[in-house]
């Protein structure tokens, strides 16, 4: 049995680290709130940029000559799969659930190394792929939490060049999405070629397209894979946040339930002394006698 | 005199929102100036400043935009952009950095190389972020 004060010494351990996770609860709490405002902003954007591209998109192709490379499928001869991680895990399973669905899905769907790259950002994703020797294409880890179009401008134009200079043909991204505070899905879904877009024609408004369609698409659809990026980045990033809290959360719950055992053996521990000293004072006196 | 609902919008937010009555921007063709019932059309744009006119025709205001596009329907334009900037909202420092930087850079490049194309948009956009701030506020006659 552990002595009083080995006791002692482990709830105030216990309550200090629950000190820290609360804090760091707190903090995802209010990093969660501007990457919803920051999402917030972006989806009028994305919202805007989509309605454009799809009603382009839908008249173009009646027309297959003129489709762009973007547009188009090719053969698959090299997928990509972008995967977004965090740098600093205490996020729970936030991570394990996009690397082992990432891992499943490749040896799944590819026999050998040549068909597939791996692009990823975050430390943990990055250290994951390279220590089991995935061929790593890209990676980026220095995505602040504080995520603006600027940061990520670089490295989206370097993936989509990619796809442009034909090194891979078709590029995936999986990440873990938003839904609310407490729940994040997993989303796997192809971002280039673009396929879904002639799902949903909106308004119907016929454009005049200047000078052409093909020149217009030719700025509109790089815009629009960017941006389809940097929306995934920030929705990863609020579900990073959610994660974080909810683990952070039940972190400190748990601290407070290990303190409340703590403080039961203490005070079991306490009393037993007591009655220890107390027997052997009137088993002393009783002798005196 | 009628207006026109115009929105300014990036991936930061919207940059600028309200009722004008011409919008004059420098499309890849040319410039185009913009009034209410325009037909729908949607045209990729430079790196240039675009005007956006008051109905009284005294106010105008101005906006950076970088790049980007601009659509006209039958009730609002819209400006999608990468990045833009109100007149008020540039930091004229970071933008005289950023043009020494992107001239360093041109000096050291050739056109043939690879970073040219980026320093040269780097420089392009600098320089648009300083004359835009550099503007009267007075409109000039016309």
């Amino acid at each position: 049995m552990p002595s009083m004060r080995d006791i002692k010494e482990k709830i105030a351990s216990t309550k200090q680290m629950r000190k820290i996770t609360k804090a760091m609860q707190m903090v995802a709490a209010a990093k969660l709130n501007r990457a919803q405002a920051t999402a917030h902003d972006y989806s009028a954007y994305a919202d805007q940029l989509r309605e454009v591209v799809a009603s382009i998109a839908s008249t173009i192709t009646k027309d297959v000559s003129s489709k762009h490379p973007m547009l188009a499928s090719r053969p698959v001869k090299k997928t990509a799969y972008l995967v977004i991680t965090e740098n600093r895990g205490l996020a729970g399973a936030y991570d394990s659930t996009v690397l082992k669905y990432t891992q499943n899905l490749i040896k799944e769907k590819h026999a050998s190394e040549d068909e597939y790259v791996v692009i990823v950002t975050g430390k943990v994703g990055l250290s994951f792929f390279e220590k089991r020797g995935y061929p790593v294409e890209l990676s980026k880890t220095d995505i602040p939490d504080a995520l603006t179009f600027d940061d990520v401008l670089d490295f989206s134009k370097k993936v989509i060049s990619l796809f442009d200079n034909k090194k891979i043909d078709e590029l995936h991204l999986i990440y873990n999405h938003f839904v609310n505070a407490i729940s994040q899905t997993l989303v796997d879904k192809q971002l280039l070629p673009l396929t879904d877009l002639e799902n949903k024609p909106a308004a119907k408004v016929e454009y005049v397209y200047e000078p052409d369609e093909d020149e217009v698409l030719e700025t509109l659809l790089p815009l629009y894979a960017e941006g389809q990026i940097y929306g995934a980045l920030l929705d990863a990033k609020a579900a990073e946040q959610a994660a974080r809290m909810t683990a952070m959360r039940s972190a400190s719950d748990n601290a407070s339930e290990i303190i409340d055992h703590l403080s039961l053996s203490y005070n079991r521990a306490r009393q037993a002394a007591i009655t220890q000293e107390i027997t052997e004072i009137v088993g002393g006196a009783a002798a005196l006698e | 005199m009628s207006t026109v609902h115009t929105d300014i919008v990036t991936p930061a937010g919207k940059v600028y929102e309200g009722d004008v009555h011409m919008v004059c921007v420098r499309s890849k063709n040319g410039e185009l100036g913009i009034l209410p019932h325009h037909l729908p059309i949607v045209a990729p744009l430079e790196i240039a400043l675009v005007r956006l006119k008051h109905e009284d025709e005294k106010q105008v205001d101005y906006v950076a935009v970088h790049g980007g596009f601009i659509q006209v329907s039958r009730e609002k334009i819209t400006i999608l952009s990468e990045a833009a900037e109100r007149k008020a909202d540039i930091d004229v420092e970071r933008a005289k950095k950023a043009k020494a930087e992107a001239e360093k850079q041109l000096d050291t490049l050739h056109e043939t190389s690879e970073g040219y194309a980026e320093a040269l948009k780097k420089l392009k956009r600098s320089e648009l972020r300083l004359s835009t701030a550099a503007l009267n506020d007075t409109v000039p006659e016309a």
